[in-house]
């Protein structure tokens, strides 16, 4: 958080001020009638574009922008930082062309037919979390459920065991911390982290079987097995990609039930509304705003934009713009027509879709299956997580039947 | 009329194929294919549109 607060977030817009993280929404209102491309000098100069065509135009806009880095911060990675044209995070931090061989790679594995396959799972880890909530008054839906769901089902894909989740929690923590260290730091902070996940790859390289370690290690490009490096890399990156953002998610749509008893009791009552409900959490609480880099000066969407300017890329304002959404700043659980960007637009949509929403879906019934009446213990103490991931991270929770 | 998707477009949202499993299916990818010729009959249009209408990437065409 800056301790330089913003006075007009038209021309000094900041990601990380206070009053961004508590309510972006109004703000994004007003800069989406203002602007509709907002400026800061922050972070060494940067845009906002806050309306859904904006967002749009540059998502899908791959020649003018770069992913090299996708988060915010006050330098720009130097070369070094960088194995070109691989990036840091293939395939999220890549650009055309290597983009696509680097998503094609892991694509098969998040499709559909795999990760369906995992729904008896999820539920089971979902009822097993809830379990050891009974009896309580008060939970803590954030810190004590939301979190443990996506890394526990990442150790079933990858298929670490069982036992080591505790340990396997930690490095998670350190991965998710220490990603945008610099580099020396990173890779001591790393080391104890490699050392597992390289016992575990050993391990599936002995005895292969049906789960996301030994299908890296089949994976091929250019007639080459990934080198090891690759295989953690790969491993980092879906740990990254897909753990705080579908905590965020779910914890969004338990926060919101507990604030809107009316679509809570429906969904209870309506439990095939489910997937058209998940679609509008998706798009009214969209947790994830990426970043790109301005490749070189030029005059886009009527601004100056200079060389390694950032953009942040507001999915979630994006999803409000009252051009394509009907009554855009409402929620509306079954909202029948519903074309949101939570995932991203292009090239670069979530790899990891298909297992988010899944997630999503089950922590859902099984919560409200559990505890069909709750509300919020204490309004005040719900804390959003700051940054380009937004979510309740303190989210106590009166069960109420 | 008749459904397709462009799949130059296309980017494996995976709207079409949760809305309209009838419709539309998915390849190795996860990108969104048409199931058959994509011919709709009157009941089937209506999901054809209703899929149309949740793409993001509007990859979906039904055309004479
Ligand atoms: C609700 C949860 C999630 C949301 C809202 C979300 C959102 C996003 C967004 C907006 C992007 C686009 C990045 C860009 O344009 O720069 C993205 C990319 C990606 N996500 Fe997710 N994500 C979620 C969960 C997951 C999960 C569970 C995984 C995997 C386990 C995952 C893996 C990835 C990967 C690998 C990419 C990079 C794809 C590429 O660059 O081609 N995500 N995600």
């Amino acid at each position: 958080m800056t301790d330089n607060p913003v006075k007009d977030f038209a021309t000094d817009w900041d990601h990380s001020d206070s009053q961004w993280v508590a309510d972006p929404y109004p703000i994004w209102e007003d800069l989406r009638e203002r602007c509709p491309v907002a400026h800061t000098e922050r972070y060494g100069g940067g845009w906002f574009p806050a309306t859904h065509a904006g967002v749009s135009k540059i998502a899908k806009d791959t020649d003018n922008f770069t992913s090299r880095t996708v988060v915010i911060g006050n330098g720009r990675p130097t070369e070094l930082d960088l194995p070109a044209p691989i990036g840091l995070a293939p395939p999220i931090t890549s650009d055309p062309p290597f983009h696509a061989i680097a998503r094609r790679l892991i694509l098969p594995a998040f499709a559909p037919g795999p990760i369906n396959a995992l729904e008896p799972m999820i539920r089971e880890l979902c009822i097993k979390l809830l379990d050891g909530l009974d009896g309580q008054d008060v939970v803590n839906a954030g810190s004590s459920y939301a979190r443990y769901i996506p890394p526990s089902v990442i150790r079933g894909m990858l298929g670490f065991p069982e036992e080591d989740i505790e340990q396997f929690l930690e490095f998670v923590h350190i991965i998710l911390e220490g990603i945008d260290h610099p580099v020396e730091e990173r890779l001591e902070e790393f080391a104890p982290v490699e050392a597992y996940f390289t016992k575990q790859i050993e391990e599936h390289m002995d005895n292969p079987r049906d789960d996301l370690t030994s299908y890296l290690l089949n994976a091929e490009l250019d007639g080459q097995n990934l080198a090891l490096e690759h295989v953690f890399g790969t491993m980092v990156l879906i740990l990254v990609a897909g753990i705080d953002t579908t905590w965020s998610a779910i914890g969004s749509s338990i926060w919101h039930l507990a604030n809107n008893p009316a679509d809570l009791a429906r969904l209870v009552n309506e439990p095939e509304l489910m997937p058209v409900a998940v679609e509008e959490f998706l798009r009214f609480y969209a947790p994830v705003t990426m970043a790109r880099l301005v490749k070189e000066d030029m005059e886009y969407l009527g601004c100056p934009m200079k060389q390694d300017d950032w953009i942040l890329l507001g999915f979630p304002a994006a999803n409000r713009d009252p051009d394509v959404f009907a009554d855009a700043d409402r929620f509306i659980i079954d909202r029948a027509e519903n074309r949101h960007v939570a995932f991203g637009l292009g090239i670069h949509r979530c790899a990891g879709s298909n297992l988010a929403r899944l997630e999503l879906r089950i922590a859902i019934e099984e919560f409200i299956k559990r505890f069909p009446t709750f509300e919020l213990a204490d309004a005040e103490s719900v804390t959003w997580a700051p940054g380009q991931i937004r979510g309740p991270r303190n989210l106590p929770i009166r069960i109420l039947s | 009329m008749k459904v397709r998707i462009d799949p130059d477009i296309c980017q494996g949202q995976g709207r079409c194929f949760s809305i309209a499993p009838g419709l539309f299916g998915f390849d190795e990818l996860g990108n969104g294919v048409v199931i058959g010729d994509g011919t709709l009959q009157a009941d089937t249009l209506a999901l054809a549109q209703l899929a149309q209408a949740n793409c993001p990437e509007h990859a979906i065409f039904i055309e004479e």
